[in-house]
């Protein structure tokens, strides 16, 4: 594959709060401190640390990774800090990836943490400055404009349902009642508490979307020689993707996500993968919105275009289903705080692929998963094979 | 790591103080041609990744990789921004071309200081915000605390930290890229206003607008398209604590430990003899001293009579910043040790004119993060 | 995995209220005035004078808005400057009944994106939609500017006020 072969030996997390009250670093710290506890590893074993973290807006912090640097154990070690948007968790194991894959590090501690709390009077304010600062910002847009815009384009090219869509909150949510770190796990949910819940910005309501969430997740990767000593279950990196489109998003066919597809290739083509709905046996979409689930599993090539509701209607990607997608609850159900979400479903695929993933455990040993996220203005696709 | 990564383009754009005719984008746009023009390639078939480096307050922007992209022939590619010094990116860069799944890598960053009006303010918004920021002083305060320790510590004096800026700002008279050139002298250092005791302020550097953009590639891609490829033969990048409280002072630790990765990297033993010049960050001038000393260039407390000495002059055994440095072409944010960097590139080319040292073969660049950060990154570099 | 999940402290809005919570605040005071450079200080030119304008790609032939200097598909120059109309079609809306910082409001905003005629398929732009029934805005619409009158722009995207059906 590369110069080294690089696995993910361990991983913690913080439990997804709406507001914690430990400080930025404090979550950054409890998490990588956790991930290294996983694998019966100290910070004496850590060669270099990647810190992932999104909008610096949000935690009130200026160049955010100085700031976290102390929490991530990076004290007198490499550091690096990653930054692609919402992209930004499955992205700092790739960064990871490539911090051993060059062998000039054995052991590195990746970190993504999000604290969206600190920013007053809402954390949906800091979004405002992701727009471009003169043609966009003078007209105050919105995050939820768009996502809102995006759904409806997809909805509107496939002639979609949107009691379809409907059910991947409605399965995340639940699914999410089974992870221990979940801020809105919901056993009863329903199709009809979505599509009756407030209209933010039609199409979008307010159980299509995810929360805002504070929290951090971490995992430590190795080379093959240590990872075989960390663990007797390593979890293998066998392909990475990444691909941004244009920043002029406004010039762009929303109905589908092309810079995800070219992600996705990236990774399966490294992987070896020339079937990805018979090679992929569990998934891990972004899923902030829950049309965004369906329509991140058609750029992955999992699905047809236009099709992946349906199937989703039918329970294709529920637990039990033929393709698990999202068991872990993902960012619906879980929570969202920006790059620790991403990372949240790099180590469900980790969990889920050593048979650690408790109640919400896939049936079928499954082998090889991914994790896929996505971020910038509905710009950036980043995705992770992972395999035993 | 020897001979497997080469620089084989540069661009840039900029340098000066303003550059009101030119968008970020315009700026970023041109310096890519060059770049991409000198390598001789097309980014739109030959590029496998694109690293740039960027910071959200510094653009005004929120998730500013968003905005990199379509100005550098990355549209569609594999594209991330590092939040981090220009040479981490460069770091990046050398990584990823080392896992052998990437032939050629672009990195870029650039500096739109004078698009920001409230500068200080933004650095003073890095601070911790429960212990440090309610102090609300401005966060060159910082950068004078830590020039007392150095001073009190190695026992420099403060006429040596002003013997940097005559050196830098001189040296920059000959230097095309830089905006700062003035013949400046030590008494004028020491005369102007103070600014964060005993920081004065001809002591610390303008800033500059710019964007520079660097192409690598792997060995023998790299001898495909040029005769003259800049090999990197080191890199190593490093943090102290955050924390003001319980931080190195005098020592720039993070200088130190980053050197010794970029030196075991490169296989150097002894420093001093094995590199011929460097380009070492001066955002403040004693940190140009205070760094020689941590990357281990000249023995401890040694770096103020060494200058003074002139043995950093341009016609000096060592030159240091022989581009005049930040003090010279002024500071150019988180993209200044990528013009520490292009300076070492031009410098081995034979391509640095007036300036021009005489046959080097290796030099190294070494940037910083700036107030109130402790991170470095080095790059060793040899033709 | 449980062991592996630390018990973050959720607090409460009543926690701060009731001051067993504390915490600093700080205003960045983080300005900017950014350079508009060639083309979008083209735009802006164009915007003030009551038209919307483009650039040309001499090897793709698209005709881009908003203009750029670089064709970012063919990574060139761009050749020349192209009036366009100021009509265009609805590509995607949506209905906002929130604002950026998540007040409600009870008429909704309508933001889109609108194709604008002269300009390739596809280039669009994004703005408001205003003197039409949310209920009657569909993709595929036809729209037309409204512009604020020549004395009161300045040279920004809202020296057009909305953009309303056309006809």
């Amino acid at each position: 594959m590369s110069r080294n072969r690089v696995a993910i030996v361990g991983a913690g997390m913080t439990k997804f709060v709406r507001r914690a009250q430990e400080t930025a670093k404090e979550l950054a710290w409890e998490a990588a401190h956790l991930a290294l506890e996983s694998c019966e590893m100290t910070l004496d074993d850590v060669d270099a640390v990647v810190i992932g973290t999104a909008p610096d807006a949000f935690d009130g912090v200026h160049m955010k990774s100085e700031y976290l640097s102390d929490g991530c154990g990076a004290w007198g070690k490499p550091v690096m800090r990653g930054y692609v948007g919402g992209g930004t968790g499955v992205f700092a194991p790739i960064q990871g990836w490539y911090h051993v894959a060059s062998g000039l590090f054995d052991t590195v501690l990746v970190i993504c943490e999000e604290k969206m709390s600190s920013c007053q009077p809402h954390p949906q304010a800091a979004f405002l400055t992701i727009f471009d600062h003169t043609t966009e910002r003078p007209l105050k847009p919105n995050l939820l404009w768009i996502f809102a815009l995006e759904m409806n384009a997809y909805m509107n090219r496939y002639g979609l349902d949107k009691r379809d869509i409907a059910t991947v909150s409605v399965k995340n949510k639940r699914n999410a009642a089974d992870h221990p770190a979940a801020l809105l796990g919901d056993p009863n949910i329903t199709v009809e508490d979505v599509l009756n819940s407030e209209v933010l910005a039609w199409p979008v309501q307010r159980l299509d979307v995810s929360p805002v969430t504070d929290g951090a997740v971490a995992v430590v990767m190795c080379a093959e020689h240590v990872a075989r000593r960390a663990t007797n279950k390593p979890v293998w990196i066998e392909g990475v993707g990444w691909s941004l489109d244009t920043a002029y998003w406004t010039n762009r066919d929303l109905s589908y996500p092309v810079y995800v597809e070219e992600a996705a290739r990236m990774a399966y083509e490294m992987a070896g993968i020339t079937e990805p709905r018979k090679q992929i046996h569990i998934a891990e979409p972004y899923d902030p919105f829950d049309y965004k689930e369906l329509h991140h599993l058609e750029g992955l090539l999992l699905f047809d275009r236009g099709k992946a509701p349906e199937a989703a209607a039918a329970g294709v990607t529920q637990r039990d289903g033929d393709l698990p997608v999202c068991p872990s609850g993902g960012l619906l159900g879980v929570g969202n705080p920006i790059a620790a979400a991403g990372l949240m479903k790099v180590a469900e695929i980790f969990w889920q692929l050593r048979q650690e993933a408790g109640a919400r455990q896939v049936p079928g040993r499954p082998k090889r998963g991914l994790a896929q996220a996505w971020g910038d203005l509905m710009q950036v696709g980043t995705v992770v094979v992972m395999g035993v | 790591m020897i001979r497997e990564v080469a620089i084989v383009g540069a661009g840039w754009s900029g340098f000066r103080s303003i550059t009101p005719d030119l968008s970020y984008k315009e700026l970023m746009y041109e310096a890519a041609v060059q770049a991409y023009e000198e390598a001789g390639i097309d980014p739109r078939r030959d590029v496998d990744s694109f690293v740039t480096v960027a910071e959200d307050y510094n653009e005004g922007t929120s998730i500013f990789d968003e905005y990199v992209p379509d100005q550098l022939g990355a549209l569609h590619r594999p594209v991330h921004t590092i939040s981090g010094e220009g040479i981490h990116g460069l770091a990046a860069a050398v990584m990823q071309i080392l896992t052998g799944r990437f032939d050629i890598v672009v990195v870029e960053g650039h500096s739109k200081a004078s698009n920001i009006l409230t500068l200080p303010y933004i650095l003073a918004f890095a601070f911790d915000p429960v212990f440090n920021r309610p102090l609300a002083a401005h966060p060159y305060y910082v950068a004078g605390m830590e020039m007392m320790r150095y001073l009190v510590e190695t026992g420099t004096t403060h006429r040596e930290c002003a013997c940097v800026v005559a050196k830098n700002r001189n040296n920059a008279l000959l230097n095309p890229l830089a905006g700062f050139g003035a013949a400046i002298s030590v008494d004028d250092v020491l005369a102007s206003e103070p600014v964060a005791e005993p920081l004065k302020r001809l002591e610390c550097a303008g800033h500059s607008d710019g964007a520079i953009v660097f192409v690598l590639a792997e060995s023998a891609t790299a001898r495909a398209l040029t005769d003259a490829p800049i090999w990197v033969r080191g890199v190593g990048w490093a943090n102290d604590t955050f924390w003001l409280e319980s931080r190195s002072w005098g020592l720039a630790r993070y200088a130190r430990d980053a050197a010794q990765m970029a030196y075991r990297t490169a296989g150097i033993k002894s420093p001093r003899a094995e590199i011929d010049f460097a380009e070492v960050d001066d955002t403040f001038a004693y940190k140009e001293l205070q760094h020689l000393e941590a990357l281990g260039l000249c023995p401890p407390g040694a770096a103020g009579e060494w200058t003074a000495a002139g043995g950093t002059e341009l016609s000096g055994e060592f030159p240091v910043n022989p581009s005049g440095g930040a003090l010279g072409e002024g500071h150019l944010l988180d993209a200044t040790g990528l013009a520490r960097a292009l300076e070492v590139v031009l410098q081995l080319r034979g391509e640095a004119g007036q300036r021009q040292i005489a046959d080097p073969e290796v030099g190294l660049a070494f940037g910083w993060r700036g107030v109130p950060t402790t991170g470095g990154a080095a790059v060793i570099l040899t033709n | 995995m449980e062991e592996h999940v630390y018990d973050s402290v959720y607090l409460r809005s009543r926690d701060f209220e009731e001051g067993r919570a504390l915490f600093e605040t700080w205003d960045p005071n983080a300005r900017y005035a950014w350079d508009a450079g060639v083309a979008i200080g083209g735009y802006l030119r164009g915007l003030k004078a009551g038209k919307l304008i483009g650039r040309y790609c001499p090897e793709c032939g698209r005709v881009m808005i908003p203009p750029r200097m670089f064709c970012e598909q063919c990574f060139r120059a761009t050749d020349h400057w192209v009036d366009l109309h100021d009509t265009g079609t609805v590509i995607t809306f949506s209905l906002c009944y929130v604002t950026w910082d998540m007040v409600r409001l009870e008429e909704p905003q309508i933001p889109a994106v609108i194709e604008i005629d002269g300009a390739s398929p596809g280039m669009g732009i994004m703005h408001i939609l205003s003197e039409v029934d949310p209920d009657a805005v569909r993709i595929g619409m036809r729209v037309q500017a409204v512009w604020k009158p020549a004395a009161e722009r300045t040279g920004a995207i809202t020296d057009i006020s909305y953009f309303k059906p056309l006809g």
